[in-house]
């Protein structure tokens, strides 16, 4: 082949420096991107530092003239629960205008509500009833179950309730979580359903009494439970401990224990009416570890010296296990 | 553009009003199949209205289940008009006439686009294959549901499309993310007949669809077909620039293929086409061209899956203990009689328990629903399967029947199987740890797994007690939530398998099948 092709004209000075730019400005761009994207040090997976949010307290300050403590007996929700609250010195003490509220029952399971296995719908619309009353802006209801959450939500009356109360029902989606920081004596760092802690100002936790297979029961305290993600089912290798921690990640307004059919026996889960008796009573407290603490030996009438995750925090100042001790009012609504 | 009610309610534009329709409906039913927005929306109407699915089920069961009998209403319009159902109804023809239109040919120059649309040879492969299913039915297996157009797209949207939405949208769908075994190879043959388009305009519809191939058989009987009046014609061949069904209007009418879209009438320039009652028989071809040889050869394939799938044993003595199949479900050889693989129960189940079998169920399962604990557990009161299954493969229990309780305390709780402890993997058991997780979440009462204490002395010398967990089998429904709950999650260290299920007493683990009365009799637990 010849060296003087006639039909190839030779490039002009402008194709030349276009064409050599473009090459160039890729080959520096390639360097450039490796140079940003350079990783030079390894890291052992699994083990990186993580660091999580902070949960504020939303407790109200302590009170020396009302009481922290009150059981009222009745056989109606509605009227038991604002009797107990009345005790309390009314919703009003606890929740201003505007308040976002977040009420967390335990719905755990898919249950129908007789089967006191989850937190009864009459105990949640009673509840929100009286926080709109104390003019709530707004009432979110959330919890993250064991089973499926749109089946537990359904089957315990509860998104009816949300439904008809216009409450914000959060189902636990996969965005919903955050990793959660805590000091705790197991729990330290943990996956946590926060979007509800976005927007609320208050928590109120709203807790069936159950029998518990492992932790004897599951009251309000082991209600936080429902709040966090991840692999829960490693807490159950030091259950003890981790209930006592909730008492430390979570400080809520206000605790309210239904105790008006306490599952007796099969707990968590219950399944017949059997496991089911009447008891009459809501017991609502700013002190979590006071509330279970009656709970456990007046609702499920059991020796709260088993009960070791409410020594543990009471040990560690977290909440009073003597709720005699305490400043408490007892009513028959 | 002038607007012209005239040209806005010619039989094309009426026929796209009636596509949009039925394709919305289709997807709202499929959307809403979800416990939250269920309601009670006849959300299986499309696979109860495929007479594919009424007749294939009737060969194999000698009934037609419930719904089933809607199916009565299609089978009408197909005696008077032809297959309208193809262009008008089908949601996966109208998602096959649509992809084929965006990806294919509409560009392309009109010869092009006539050659595309003119009659193939291999438009008869789709009766060899509904002659192969129809003879697999008559040997014993009901296996429509691999090409059913219904049952393909109810089964593409359950195991893929909404998932996929779900994972680019989070929680769009679901509340958290659903898996489906195997449902890579799903999505791949979703985009594959999606793609033949380019190749073969409206491919499925022509060359692979058996409902197609069963309402061009009924459709040899309909009154109206099109017809083209030869002393108008001149032979341009226009009509078959936008043929769907590839029906050859251009000469003598394929009755059997045509999809009644009106397109020919309105392209044609000499108005020589129209849709006519009891026109001349010599100027169609009635029935379906289908060789002789090639319809004994598919005959031989069916009754081969049949006898091949059989005497491998899956659905016998070598049952795979795996095969956990949904509450309410008939036994295995009646369910493989019934399911139709439209995966509509994998679509309402709430916890993402219920699974796409691959090779589990052997050769005739593949595609039907079994239980995968790692990714769900069966909620005890939860009927939602049932309620959904259009043939009856899973039979419309009630709560009561499922539990065993009320009316159906004598007889006992459905049991899915039964779960078995694998020691070697229990914490309490062989790692000196505290757990009984299985025991917590056990959902009968009287539990099923119920825990001994025990103190033992650990490696290092010390004390510890803890609570070792059994099986009670008379009171285990295999439900599978200790298998999910589990924290020793790659392979639980209690694991649900498929004996001891009540639905067949060849499968049943106890003489007794679990002594009810006991059962009830027994007192309260005691702790």
């Amino acid at each position: 082949m010849s060296a003087s092709n006639p039909n190839e004209s030779s490039v002009n000075r402008r194709e030349f420096l276009v064409r050599l730019g473009i090459t160039g400005a890729l080959i520096a761009g390639s360097g450039l991107a490796a140079r940003k994207l350079w990783q030079p040090n390894h890291f052992v997976p699994g083990f990186e530092k993580e660091k999580g949010l902070q949960l504020k307290s939303y407790a109200q300050e302590v009170s020396k003239v009302l009481p922290s403590l009150a059981i009222a007996h009745g056989t109606e929700h509605d009227k038991t629960i604002r009797a107990a609250m009345g005790l309390l010195g009314g919703m009003e003490r606890f929740i201003q205008h505007g308040d976002v509220v977040m009420i967390k029952p335990n719905v755990a399971f898919d249950r129908p509500p007789a089967l006191a296995a989850t937190t009864h719908p009459d105990a949640l619309r009673a509840v929100a009833k009286l926080c709109f009353e104390a003019g709530a802006s707004k009432v979110i209801v959330a919890d993250n179950p064991i089973n499926s959450p749109t089946g537990c939500f359904f089957k315990s009356g509860l998104s009816a309730v949300a439904a008809e109360m216009h409450l914000d029902l959060l189902y636990p989606e996969t965005n919903s979580f955050a990793p959660l920081s805590l000091t705790g004596e197991i729990l330290k760092e943990w996956t946590f359903f926060n979007t509800p802690f976005k927007q609320a100002t208050k928590v109120i936790g709203l807790a069936p009494c159950k029998d518990h297979n492992l932790c004897h029961a599951s009251m309000t305290t082991k209600n936080w439970y429902g709040l966090l993600g991840g692999r829960r089912n490693q807490f159950h290798q030091h259950i003890h401990s981790i209930v006592s921690d909730f008492a430390l990640m979570m400080k809520p307004t206000l605790v309210i224990l239904d105790g008006m059919n306490v599952l007796m026996s099969n707990g968590p889960t219950g399944g017949r009416l059997s496991d089911v008796k009447p008891m009459n009573t809501i017991v609502a407290g700013t002190d979590m570890i006071a509330v279970d603490s009656y709970g456990y030996s007046h609702l499920l009438e059991r020796d709260l010296a088993e009960l070791t995750y409410i020594h543990k925090a009471h040990d560690r100042n977290l909440g009073n296990k003597n709720w005699k001790d305490t400043l408490y009012k007892e009513v028959t609504a | 553009m002038k607007f012209d009610l005239k040209d806005l309610l010619k039989l094309r534009n009426v026929r796209r009003a009636a596509q949009v329709f039925f394709f919305a409906l289709f997807l709202f039913f499929v959307f809403v199949t979800d416990l939250r927005y269920l309601k009670g929306y006849p959300v299986s109407l499309f696979l109860e209205l495929d007479p594919l699915v009424a007749f294939a089920t009737a060969i194999t069961t000698h009934t037609v289940y419930m719904g089933l009998l809607w199916s009565l209403l299609l089978i009408l319009p197909t005696l008077l008009f032809g297959r309208i159902f193809c262009n008008w109804i089908c949601p996966y023809g109208i998602l096959h006439h649509f992809t084929g239109w965006l990806l294919g040919k509409r560009r392309a120059e009109e010869r092009e686009r006539i050659e595309a649309n003119r009659y193939k040879k291999l438009y008869s492969l789709k009766y060899v294959i509904l002659i192969a299913m129809i003879a697999a039915a008559i040997g014993g297996t009901l296996q429509i549901g691999w090409l059913d157009p219904i049952c393909l797209f109810h089964r593409s949207m359950s195991t893929v499309i909404l998932p996929v939405i779900n994972l680019f949208i989070p929680s769009s769908i679901y509340v958290r993310q659903y898996f489906h075994v195997g449902a890579w190879a799903i999505g791949f043959i979703l985009l594959f007949l999606v793609g033949m388009n380019v190749v073969i305009p409206r491919f499925f519809c022509r060359v692979l669809c058996p409902l197609g191939a069963f309402l061009g058989t009924l459709s040899v009987a309909s009154l109206w077909r099109i017809d083209r009046d030869p002393t108008k014609c001149v032979d341009c061949d226009l009509c078959l620039k936008s043929c769907e069904g590839a029906s050859d209007p251009h000469t003598q009418l394929r009755k059997s293929e045509c999809f009644v879209c009106f397109n020919c009438v309105e392209d044609c320039p000499e108005d020589a086409i129209s849709f006519k009652f009891m026109p001349e028989l010599k100027r169609e071809v009635t029935a379906p061209v289908v060789p002789g040889r090639r319809a004994f050869l598919g005959t031989l394939v069916g009754l081969g899956f049949y006898a091949f799938g059989r005497t491998s044993g899956a659905s016998d003595r070598n049952y795979d203990k795996k095969v956990i199949r949904p509450p309410g479900s008939v036994e295995e050889k009646d369910f493989l009689d019934r399911c139709i693989k439209c995966d509509q129960c994998i679509r309402t189940c709430p916890t993402n328990v219920l699974q796409p079998a691959v090779l589990e169920a052997g050769l005739e399962g593949i595609w039907t629903p079994i239980l995968n604990m790692k990714l769900g557990a069966c909620d005890v009161n939860c009927t939602l399967c049932g309620q959904v299954c259009p043939t009856g493969a899973i039979q419309r229990i009630t709560i009561e029947e499922k539990t065993g309780t009320g009316k159906f305390a004598e007889q006992g709780p459905i049991k899915l199987g039964t779960a078995f402890y694998d020691l070697g993997r229990c914490l309490p058991w062989s790692m000196e740890t505290p757990c009984v997780v299985c025991e917590e979440v056990c959902p009968v009462s009287p539990k099923a797994i119920y825990s001994r204490e025990v103190t033992i002395t650990k490696r290092d010398g010390n004390p510890i007690t803890l609570r070792r967990p059994y099986v009670d089998p008379t009171l285990c429904i295999g439900c599978g939530v200790c298998e999910h709950e589990c924290p020793v999650t790659d392979e639980a260290a209690i694991r649900v398998t498929a004996v001891g299920e009540t639905r067949s007493p060849e499968r049943r683990l106890l003489m007794d099948g679990g002594d009810v009365s006991a059962v009830r009799d027994l007192g309260k637990r005691q702790r």
